[in-house]
């Protein structure tokens, strides 16, 4: 690890599983960039206990769906909380429908939010990471974008192109000390799951959704340390579910 | 950009990133091809990185696809700071 300040900056990281994925970067020593694009209050609260834990943060609105973002929220973040050697790509929305009535909107919109904001949030954090020799980039993919899951052509193909993209990063960037990893999560208790939780919890082997802290303490696992040697790995958080 | 940088002063700079990169500092002389150095397209782009930052030239992809030798990027970094 590069001694002193190390800011990560952690996207649509305003609830669900990016706070729980902040909290648990704060609580190993990053000051942690908590970016959101509506809920500013949230977003305060997520700050609030991370400064009340004896943590650095602070807030950052931006659409990371907006070409522009990337940029800006990167250099807000060190201008706030110094160096950015981590980014976690977590923002992520869902627009479902089958293939056959998908319009055109929701599907360049999904990718745009899971995919090429992570594209140009990456390409953005990779040019200070290259400088300092080191950096940890941990993207949050799902289990379909491994595997595909009806009604979800447009999320499916937003994720395995994430999936893709970042093993590619992994490989071209290695040699500078920068690990690019993601995890996959399943069956999550999240709002953005909240419609669907009832129904799949008993395709889970482990009965039950699984907790934003049991991926986020997988993401402070890739992002530390003793992740070293673990580079364009896919860390799958399913209960089974793919097993 | 900088008019008072010599391109002496370049060349000593890029001599000295290039031997951060891992290029034997014996090894490194104008003639020198970057796959001699074993130097490859990431370091390039950290090279243009450099440049930019440093001395407001701009070394695009296309530019570092020409550069065969250390000699050529001097040659064009210098050239474009004049």
């Amino acid at each position: 690890m590069v001694d002193g300040e190390r800011c990560v900056l952690v996207t649509g990281a305003s609830r669900g599983i990016g706070a729980a994925i902040a909290r648990q970067l704060a609580a190993d020593g990053w000051a942690v960039a908590v970016n959101f694009r509506v809920d500013e209050e949230a977003a305060t609260e997520v700050v609030e206990s991370i400064l009340t834990s004896g943590g650095r943060s602070c807030a950052l609105q931006g659409d990371v769906a907006l070409p522009d973002t990337a940029e800006s929220l990167i250099g807000a973040a060190e201008a706030e909380l110094g160096p950015l050697l981590g980014l976690v790509n977590n923002a992520g929305i869902r627009a479902d429908g089958l293939m056959a009535t998908l319009s055109d909107e929701e599907f360049s919109r999904v990718v745009s939010v899971n995919l090429e904001a992570a594209f140009r949030l990456t390409r953005c954090a990779l040019r200070k990471m290259i400088r300092a020799r080191f950096g940890r980039i941990v993207n949050v993919a799902s289990i379909v974008g491994l595997r595909g899951n009806p009604g979800q052509a447009n999320y499916a193909a937003s994720k395995a192109g994430l999936i893709a993209m970042t093993r590619t990063v992994a490989a071209e960037v290695a040699r500078r000390g920068i690990t690019a990893n993601l995890v996959a999560p399943g069956l999550i208790e999240t709002d953005m799951t909240a419609d669907l939780e009832d129904s799949l919890v008993g395709m889970v082997p482990a009965r039950r959704a699984g907790s934003p802290y049991e991926v986020a303490a997988c993401v402070r696992f890739l992002a530390s340390d003793e992740a070293s040697y673990v580079n364009g790995a896919t860390l799958v958080v399913d209960g089974a579910l793919t097993a | 950009m900088d008019s008072a940088v010599s391109p002496k002063a370049v060349e000593e700079r890029i001599f000295d990133v290039l031997g951060t990169f891992g290029a034997s500092p014996e090894a490194i002389n104008r003639e020198a091809t970057f796959e001699q150095l074993d130097i490859d397209s990431l370091d390039l782009v950290e090279l243009a990185q450099i440049v930019d930052e440093e001395y407001d030239v701009q070394v695009t992809t296309e530019d570092a696809e020409t550069l065969k030798t250390v000699g050529d990027a001097i040659d064009l970094i210098a050239a474009r700071m004049s």
